[in-house]
C-alpha cells in the first residue's frame, strides 16, 4: 500500500493512534501524581512537563505542512487540527497549573508576574492567542469565517510559537540546551515557510 | 572392626570454582578486616559518631531525607534536579584534602580525616533558601568554619575567603559542558566566614554527607541563597580582594557577591518575595536573611543591600 494514498479506514486508525500517543505525557503525570512519583517538587514538575509538551505539539503541528509537501502525503493535513488542539490542551494545563497549583488564585501576584516578569509577559499572551485558534478549529467556524479569514487568523500560530520559545528561553536559569533546541527547530520550520513564500512571490512576479 | 567410611553428601562438597577461588576469598576477607580498621564514617549512609544533637526542637518541620537527597542543584553532575542523585556515585570522597592557603600565617593541606576530628561535630537545623524560590529545612552536621580558619591564622590582609570545589571531568560528568566556569568558585567576606552560623558541613540527618549534597565536605551559609554554600571543597583561599564567583561570571546582573536572602530584592526574572517549602502546597513569605536577621543583620549595617545584592 502506498503511503501517498491511504483509505479512510486507515486514516481513522492513524488518528486513534496519534490521539492515544498524545495522551501519554498526561497519563505519565497522572500516574506520577497518584503514586507520589513526581519528585520533591511536584508542582514544578507538572508545570515543566505540560509546558514542554505544549511547545512540542506546537512544533509538531508546524511540521505537518512542510512534511506533506516534502512527501506528498496529503492525508497528513487531516491530523493537523488534532495536533494543534493537543498543543492548546497542554498549554491550558500549563496555564491552569500556574494559576491553581503554583499561585493558588493569587490574582495580585499573577497580575504582577504578567507585568513584571518578562518570561510571563511573553508567555501569557501566547496562551491567550491560542484560544481563538482553538475555538475556530472546527468545520462550522471555518465555513462561517471563510477560508481566507480563517487562514490569516491562524497565521497567529507563528507569533505564538516564537513567543512560546522565548518564554522558555527566558525562564531557565543557566542551561539553555532545551530552549535552544526548540529555537533551532522553530527557526528551521519558519525558514522553510519563508522559502515557500519567496518562491510563490517570485512566481507571481515572474508571470507578470 | 568395621571401617566406617564417611559419606559426604554432594551438597557439602565445595564447588571447584569456590575451592580454587579461596585465595580471592581470603584476600577479600583481609580487605574487609582492613576496612573495619578505617574510621567508620566514610561513606554516605554511615552514622557519624559523637554528634551533639541540636539544642532546640525546630519550629520548622524537617524536610524528608528523601527530598533533601533527590532534589539538588549541583551542576557538576548535570543541571536537572534529579541528575546529582543519579550521577554523583562517580565522585570519590577518599582520599580527600582541603588546602587552606593565601593570606594566612600557617597554610596547610588538611586531610579529610583530620578535618572530621578538628572540632566537635554538632547538628544544626537550618533553613535552606534556593535562589529559585524553593526552600527546605535540613539537619546538617558540622562545626563552624571559624574553627578551621582560626588554626591557619589569617593575616591582617585577609579580607575575603574563596572556596574552590573539585574539578574532575571524569568524576563530575556535568563539568563536560561549560554550564558554569569550572572549578566552581564561591566566596564570603571574612566576617561572614567567621560568623558562628557559617558551618563547615560533613553530614546530614546524623549521617555522612551523601555525594549529591556536596560530599565529603561543604559549606552551609544559611542566610544566603543556596548557591553561596560551596560543595565538595578542595581549596580555601584567604584573599585581600573580593573574588569573582562562578555565578557572578555566569550572570553578573542576576547573581551578586553577597546574595543574602532578601524578599525585597527580586531576581531580575522572578520574585523573591515568596518561596515554596518543599513538601508544602501554598507558598510562604520569604524572610529577610532567611529568618536569621537577628544574628547577621549587623554585618551589613550601613550597606545598601539593593546595590550589594
Amino acid at each position: 500500500m502506498s503511503l501517498k494514498n491511504i483509505n479512510v479506514k486507515v486514516l481513522a486508525q492513524i488518528k486513534i493512534i496519534v490521539f492515544l500517543l498524545a495522551l501519554i505525557p498526561l497519563t505519565q503525570l497522572a500516574i506520577g501524581a497518584y503514586f507520589d512519583g513526581l519528585g520533591a517538587n511536584p508542582i514544578e514538575k507538572i508545570t515543566r512537563t505540560t509546558g514542554y509538551w505544549a511547545l512540542t505539539f506546537l512544533l509538531i503541528t508546524l511540521t505537518v505542512t512542510p512534511l506533506r509537501r516534502f512527501t506528498g502525503w496529503q492525508w497528513l493535513m487531516r491530523l493537523r487540527r488534532m495536533l494543534g488542539l493537543f498543543a492548546f490542551f497542554y498549554a491550558s494545563l500549563h496555564f491552569l497549573t500556574y494559576v491553581v497549583l503554583d499561585q493558588f488564585f493569587d490574582w495580585e501576584s499573577i497580575t504582577h508576574d504578567i507585568i513584571k516578569r518578562p518570561y510571563i509577559t511573553v508567555g501569557f499572551p501566547a496562551f491567550v492567542l491560542l484560544i481563538p485558534l482553538a475555538i475556530t478549529s472546527n468545520n462550522r467556524l471555518i465555513k462561517l469565517l471563510g477560508g481566507k479569514k480563517w487562514l490569516s487568523l491562524h497565521r497567529l500560530v507563528y507569533i505564538i510559537a516564537i513567543a512560546g520559545v522565548v518564554h522558555y528561553w527566558w525562564l531557565v536559569k543557566k542551561d539553555i540546551t532545551n530552549p535552544l533546541t526548540f529555537a533551532v527547530l522553530l527557526a528551521l520550520l519558519l525558514s522553510i515557510r519563508l522559502g515557500y513564500w519567496l518562491r510563490s512571490l517570485s512566481r507571481q512576479w515572474g508571470v507578470s | 572392626m568395621k571401617l566406617h567410611i564417611p559419606t559426604i553428601p554432594s551438597s557439602e562438597i565445595t564447588p571447584k570454582e569456590l575451592f580454587y577461588n579461596r585465595r580471592n576469598f581470603m584476600q577479600l576477607a583481609a580487605g574487609a578486616t582492613m576496612m573495619s580498621l578505617l574510621p567508620q564514617s566514610v561513606f554516605a549512609g554511615d552514622k557519624l559518631p559523637n554528634v551533639k544533637k541540636a539544642d532546640e526542637t525546630p519550629t520548622d518541620k524537617l524536610t524528608s531525607f528523601k527530598d533533601i537527597t533527590s532534589y539538588n542543584n549541583f551542576y557538576e553532575f548535570g543541571t536537572s534536579k534529579e541528575s546529582p542523585a543519579e550521577n554523583a556515585g562517580s565522585l570519590k570522597t577518599r582520599p580527600w584534602t582541603i588546602s587552606v592557603e593565601g593570606e594566612v600565617k600557617k597554610p596547610k593541606v588538611y586531610d579529610i580525616e583530620e578535618l572530621l576530628k578538628l572540632a566537635p561535630l554538632e547538628e544544626r537545623i537550618y533553613r535552606l533558601r534556593c535562589v529559585e524560590a524553593w526552600s527546605m529545612v535540613i539537619p546538617w552536621v558540622g562545626y563552624p568554619l571559624a574553627e578551621l580558619l582560626k588554626l591557619v591564622e589569617p593575616t591582617s590582609k585577609a579580607k575575603f575567603v574563596e572556596f574552590i570545589s573539585l574539578e574532575d571531568h571524569d568524576q563530575m560528568p556535568g563539568q563536560k559542558s561549560a554550564t558554569l566556569e569550572w572549578p566552581y568558585r564561591e566566596g564570603l567576606r571574612i566576617d561572614e566566614a567567621m560568623h558562628p552560623l557559617t558551618l563547615l558541613t560533613v553530614g546530614l540527618y546524623g549521617e555522612v554527607l551523601p555525594n549529591q549534597n556536596g560530599a565529603p565536605i561543604r559549606l552551609v551559609v544559611p542566610w544566603k541563597y543556596g548557591f553561596k554554600s560551596a560543595k565538595s571543597i578542595v581549596k580555601i583561599r584567604l584573599l585581600e580582594n573580593q573574588p569573582t564567583t562562578s555565578w557572578m561570571k555566569a550572570g553578573p546582573a542576576e547573581y551578586g557577591f553577597y546574595s543574602n536572602v532578601n524578599p525585597a530584592v527580586d531576581h531580575p526574572r522572578w520574585t523573591q518575595a515568596k518561596e515554596r517549602r518543599i513538601g508544602e502546597f501554598l507558598k510562604r513569605p520569604t524572610l529577610p536573611f532567611n529568618g536569621y536577621e537577628d544574628q547577621v543583620a549587623h554585618l551589613y549595617s550601613g550597606m545598601d543591600l539593593i546595590k550589594n545584592f
